[in-house]
């Protein structure tokens, strides 16, 4: 089987990452792989998993390549919720989190990332020792490198292994599709870098095609200004729906932007329009998802209809449309309502009913059913997701519950240990009985029907 | 710039901080029902257990009406937004209007 090499950087003294302390290099990158993974092969326990929970995007990326060569495989779940650390705790056995923060881990074993891998600059110097350079390490194009996670709709995280082939590829379509393997950009990222987006359009995007990342994951519009200051033009700012509407709204200065990208939502015409003004750059959107990886981009000032990357095919059976070809492994059904065009192009008309996406993060009312149904004094449950308030707002879930016996607090606080904060319902409302039909099912006009009765006799 | 404000001063706040919190977040509850030294965000039982939209929400509305932006790298977030009273303090401190 063919391998790939880690790195696509034309060189070795090519920065690959910005630190609040300097550069990094590719070749100090590698440096840093080889000592972490030195300690990941002695560390207990040995098996073949990391869950990398380190905040810091440059530390990610050491631990996963680290752990890709001492032959583990990274675990990216949804959440980092307890429930969902049990679940993985009992579904990897000799996991190793790999953490560089004061994260509760529980008791799952855990190796926090070394001070001094990071921060003793003469031992990098050392490492990189111009006679003796690092070899740029090769990984089998097959191998499975990375299981992201979806919430699933059983209460069990549904596993979606990436094999290093496609993973590269993901980023390299990306790439291509951006201009970025032409000019190689400095890339600061909004979003966490475990999950898809963030992973594939910061990191992978960074490995694939030569460019460099920002370590940190600036939050406030502040943040973002200085952070991209830091780095040098030309720059890409990824980010959300959610964070670019704040950061405009804040009306802070920003230095020169290059490049846009939006993902995890669709951004109104609006927003994008506003960006693109304001920093004098173009944006573009991507839609993927976890499953699929990313499928397509669109500009969005250009008009709604999104374009597919390299190799990918979409194909429709009713109202279910697949993904395949190019980097998706095998076929994956998508969970949006799709419009085919015969160019290729598609648009996006609405969702399957299940799912939900909250500021970017995306699950299930059937997932979030079933976790606040589990929880012992919990007679009847059911989440209900109201229309949506406006185009880049956030709209927030709502709850109906039986459960004599318990008060809201209690219930929050037994919900918050199995689902992420984002999703927790507001408002939260204790019913007698949930309007179950004759055949016991609950009709989403039911629960509409309860959602306007309580906004009209709330509690003021 | 100093945070030693006056106590009173940040009592004064504590109400319009609470109203703007519920505005903002459209929060199902009154502003004087927020306890001004309970937390406001994270797993507590005893607070309101808001999470990260809501922090960005506030930062917005927070410099629209006090003239100042909040950052993550030189302020100690955890502990302006550790309560309701420490929020005010932080304003009263950092506001240029």
């Amino acid at each position: 089987m063919s391998s790939l090499p880690l790195l696509g950087q034309p060189g070795l003294d090519a920065t690959f990452a910005w630190l609040p302390d300097g550069p990094r290099s590719a070749g100090q990158y590698l440096a840093d792989i080889a000592a972490l993974q030195a300690l990941l092969e002695t560390a207990a326990p040995t098996g073949g998993w990391l869950l990398n929970l380190c905040q810091d995007r440059y530390r990610f990326a050491v631990g996963f390549a680290a752990g890709l060569l001492a032959g583990k495989t990274s675990l990216q779940p949804a959440s980092q919720s307890p429930e969902t650390l049990r679940r993985l705790q009992a579904d990897y056995p000799g996991l190793l989190c790999l953490c560089d923060s004061d994260f509760d881990s529980l008791d799952l074993p855990r190796l926090d990332f070394p001070a001094q891998l990071a921060l003793q600059e003469d031992d990098q110097r050392a490492a990189v020792n111009p006679e003796n350079p690092p070899k740029m390490p090769l990984i089998p194009a097959g191998r499975v490198a990375a299981i992201l996670f979806t919430s699933g709709s059983t209460g069990h995280p549904q596993a979606h292994a990436k094999t290093w082939g496609k993973l590269l590829a993901n980023g390299r379509a990306e790439a291509e599709r951006l201009g970025l393997l032409q000019q190689a950009h400095a890339i600061v990222g909004t979003v966490p870098v475990q999950h898809s987006y963030g992973f594939e359009s910061t990191f992978l995007m960074a490995m694939a095609a030569g460019g460099s990342f920002w370590a940190g994951k600036p939050f406030f519009p502040q943040d973002i200004a200085a952070a991209l200051a830091v780095v040098p033009q030309p720059r890409l700012l990824v980010t959300t729906p959610f964070h670019l509407s704040a950061l405009l709204s804040a009306e802070v200065a920003l230095p020169p932007v290059d490049l846009l990208l939006s993902a995890t939502a669709p951004l109104s015409g609006d927003l994008a329009r506003c960006a693109e003004a304001v920093c004098q750059a173009p944006l573009f959107e991507i839609y993927g998802s976890t499953e699929s990886g990313q499928l397509a981009s669109r500009r969005t000032t250009e008009g709604d209809a999104w374009q597919l990357l390299p190799g990918i095919r979409l194909t429709q059976t009713g109202d279910v449309t697949t993904a395949s070809g190019g980097h998706v492994e095998g076929e994956v059904p998508l969970g949006d309502l799709i419009e085919l065009a015969g160019d290729g192009s598609f648009t996006l008309v609405g969702r399957h009913a299940d799912l939900v996406n909250i500021a970017g993060k995306r699950t299930s009312l059937a997932y979030l059913n079933h976790q606040i149904t589990a929880i012992a004094g919990v007679a009847d449950a059911a989440f209900f997701l109201p229309d949506e308030a406006g185009p880049d707002g956030i709209t927030r879930l709502a709850a109906f519950v039986v459960a004599p016996g318990m008060d809201r607090r209690q219930l929050l606080a037994a919900l918050r240990q199995r689902i992420d904060a984002i999703f927790l319902p507001r408002p939260l409302v204790f019913v007698d009985a949930l309007p179950r039909n004759s055949t016991g099912k609950l009709p989403r006009s039911a629960l509409q029907a309860l959602f306007e009765e309580r906004l009209a006799h709330g509690s003021h | 710039m100093s945070e030693a404000n006056a106590p009173q001063t940040v009592d004064a706040l504590l109400p319009e901080v609470a109203e703007l919190i519920v505005s903002a977040l459209n929060l199902d509850m009154y502003p004087a029902e927020i306890a001004a030294d309970a937390p406001l965000f994270g797993d507590a039982n005893d607070g309101l257990g808001l999470d990260s939209i809501d922090v960005l929400e506030i930062a917005l509305v927070v410099s629209k009406r006090y003239g100042f932006q909040l950052k993550s790298d030189n302020e100690d977030n955890i502990r302006i937004f550790s309560s309701l009273r420490a929020l005010a303090a932080h304003i009263a401190s950092q506001r240029t209007k």
